[in-house]
């Protein structure tokens, strides 16, 4: 059983989807050109007039939005719509100094509403569903998009935020919870806990659960799925765009839905900044085709990943993104191929006892580029025999050579001899001087 | 009851990377027993046997190596010309691959000791005994 929210675009003969985004690009193109001075330079100095962008096969033509762009122009340097139209703030705060943030008209509000209310309903949401909200409320676009979907089927919402796990667990178990959103690190650790705290898994009424705005992995879904028993789905949203529910997944788990009424997503190759037909892996790039209040042409989301638009066994049409494989700032490219450590790490975790430990020492002898792999050896992965190590290096290199395109030197290293650090790990030793 | 354990550490090619696994050995006050070294290019397996296996592992492990246990067999080698061809040929007539021997570092008082680890320990064991070949158990070992 496969509840669909709006049918009639969502699963849309792709022709028709296709005819509707160039008018809507044509529009949005002129607006942006009409409205926001960033956008009218840098198409002047491309030489770019709004009427030389007719069909999505013109959107090569059109600059590309950073996220710096947004920093560099805070508040309110890429708003399109009259301060008086704006009815909402969501941001983000960074890291560094300055936040972003994005100004929505009701129209945006709406378009962001409508989108999850698909994403909600792809999991089998409806009125009679209790939807629990444990993302954040506030300027993060989690809780209030959720919250905002959820009011729209007509579901039971519950606003919790996030936090506090043991009234989270009271709540889910006395209210009857049926829906979860939240991160998937925090399903986890709600899963973790009912085991621990002796919860009986039969008093509670968990279907579902709505889970994004960090990445994850296929295991960590089964794992999810096991400890709560519920579909366990990807969602992905940026506030740039509007937030949760730019894409989702349906039951089939077989890709996000992009909400291509609303956006139009691209891949293009991050180095030659070309764009790359379907199917093929490279960055992730939308332009909002409906937003007031600060639309975005061409945002690039340095999300790496692959688009498919043959129709999904659930009957939408809409294109799928699979799930991210990484960041473009995170590439590297060794003998004319892409690698993104994400990949090898996605091998590496594969592979029987291979600790997820790992450097990639990048070189350049006699005009080759070499990739060299340091892989910890683990109690679990040790024989006694020279020939069980040997195996576990070729299985390694032939894993590598077939999902990542080349070929790699696997070095056996001794435990606990590659760096940890706090958050992001130096795995990366490039050798090369380019 | 003769099989014996054997420790297995990994070692990456570097200078000094053995020395410092049994100098750890020794200032825990294990006796080496026995030593032999196995390699490759990058890596090697160094196979011991010390006077006490248990205390060995957690030592090692508590100071990062990676370790295991194997059993392997100590056979004394009879005290006549080829009496190690002899243990051999036992072996091969009975389908049973020798994958590695190598033998004591120290003077035991026994004939000379040789370490075995075959496909098949369990009915190296047997057949062996059968064939009159003298065999350490680990209390033996433990006590050398
Ligand atoms: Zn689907």
């Amino acid at each position: 059983m496969n509840k669909i929210w709006n049918p009639e675009i969502e699963c849309m003969d792709r022709a028709e989807i296709i005819k509707l985004q160039n008018e809507r690009l044509r529009n949005v193109v002129k607006y942006e050109y009409d409205r926001v001075p960033l956008y009218r330079e840098r198409m002047d100095k491309k030489g770019v007039k709004p009427e030389d962008i007719r069909t999505i096969e013109d959107l090569k033509y059109l600059p590309f939005t950073e996220k710096t762009d947004l920093r560099d122009t805070f508040p309110y340097g890429l708003f399109a719509a009259d301060k008086k139209d704006i009815v909402r703030i969501q941001g983000s705060s960074g890291t560094t100094g300055k936040p972003i943030v994005s100004g929505y008209t009701q129209n945006d509000i709406d378009i962001w509403t409508e989108m999850m209310a698909r994403t909600l309903t792809a999991g089998n949401a409806d009125q009679d569903s209790i939807i629990q909200v444990c993302y954040g409320y506030g300027l993060f676009t989690g809780g209030l998009g959720a919250h905002q979907g959820s009011s729209k089927i007509g579901a039971m919402t519950i606003p919790m935020s996030s936090g506090n796990t043991a009234r989270q667990l009271m709540m889910m178990e006395e209210m009857g919870t049926t829906h979860l959103c939240c991160t998937p690190s925090y399903a986890l650790y709600l899963g973790e806990s009912i085991r621990e705290m002796g919860i009986d898994r039969s008093r509670l009424n968990l279907k579902c659960g709505f889970l994004g705005a960090e990445p994850w992995t296929e295991e960590m879904r089964a794992e999810i799925e096991s400890l709560l028993g519920i579909d366990a789905l990807d969602i992905y949203g940026l506030t740039e765009i509007s937030g949760p529910g730019v894409s989702f997944e349906c039951l089939e788990k077989n890709g996000m839905h992009v909400n291509e009424d609303h956006v139009i997503p691209e891949i293009i190759d991050p180095a030659t900044e070309m764009p790359l037909p379907y199917g093929q892996k490279g960055e992730l790039v939308f332009t909002t085709i409906t937003k007031t209040g600060m639309p975005m042409l061409r945002y690039r989301t340095h999300d790496i990943c692959i688009l498919h638009d043959e129709k999904c066994a659930c009957g939408r049409t809409i294109v799928r993104m699979e799930r991210l494989m990484g960041r473009t700032d995170d590439m590297l490219v060794i003998r004319g191929v892409n690698v993104f450590p994400s990949q090898i790490e996605s091998v590496l975790v594969g592979v029987r006892g291979v600790a997820p430990h790992y450097m990639l020492i990048v070189d350049r002898k006699k005009a080759t580029d070499s990739l060299e792999i340091q892989v910890e050896v683990t109690d679990d992965m040790f024989s006694d025999s020279i020939g069980g190590l040997d195996l576990i290096k070729k299985e390694i290199a032939e894993k590598i050579k077939s999902v990542v395109g080349i070929k790699a030197e696997i070095t056996l290293v001794a435990p606990h001899t590659i760096p940890r650090s706090e958050g992001k790990a130096k795995r990366i030793i490039d050798k090369r001087n380019l | 009851m003769y099989r014996v354990k054997q420790l297995s550490v990994f070692l990456e090619n570097r200078k000094g990377s053995l020395a410092a696994a049994t100098q750890l050995l020794g200032a825990s006050g294990l006796n080496l027993l026995a030593l032999s070294i196995a390699e490759t290019d990058n890596f090697g397996i160094a196979r011991l046997i010390v006077s006490d296996t248990q205390d060995g592992v957690s030592r090692l492990r508590a100071s990062g190596y990676t370790v295991r246990t194997t059993d392997v067999l100590v056979a004394c080698v009879p005290d006549r010309p080829n009496g190690l061809t002899e243990i051999l040929r036992i072996l091969e007539k009975e389908d049973i691959s020798v994958e590695y021997l190598y033998s004591f570092v120290r003077n035991s008082g026994f004939n000379a000791l040789i370490i075995f680890r075959v496909s098949d320990t369990e009915r190296a064991m047997q057949i062996l005994k059968n064939n009159g070949i003298e065999m350490l158990t680990q209390a033996q070992v433990d006590t050398l």
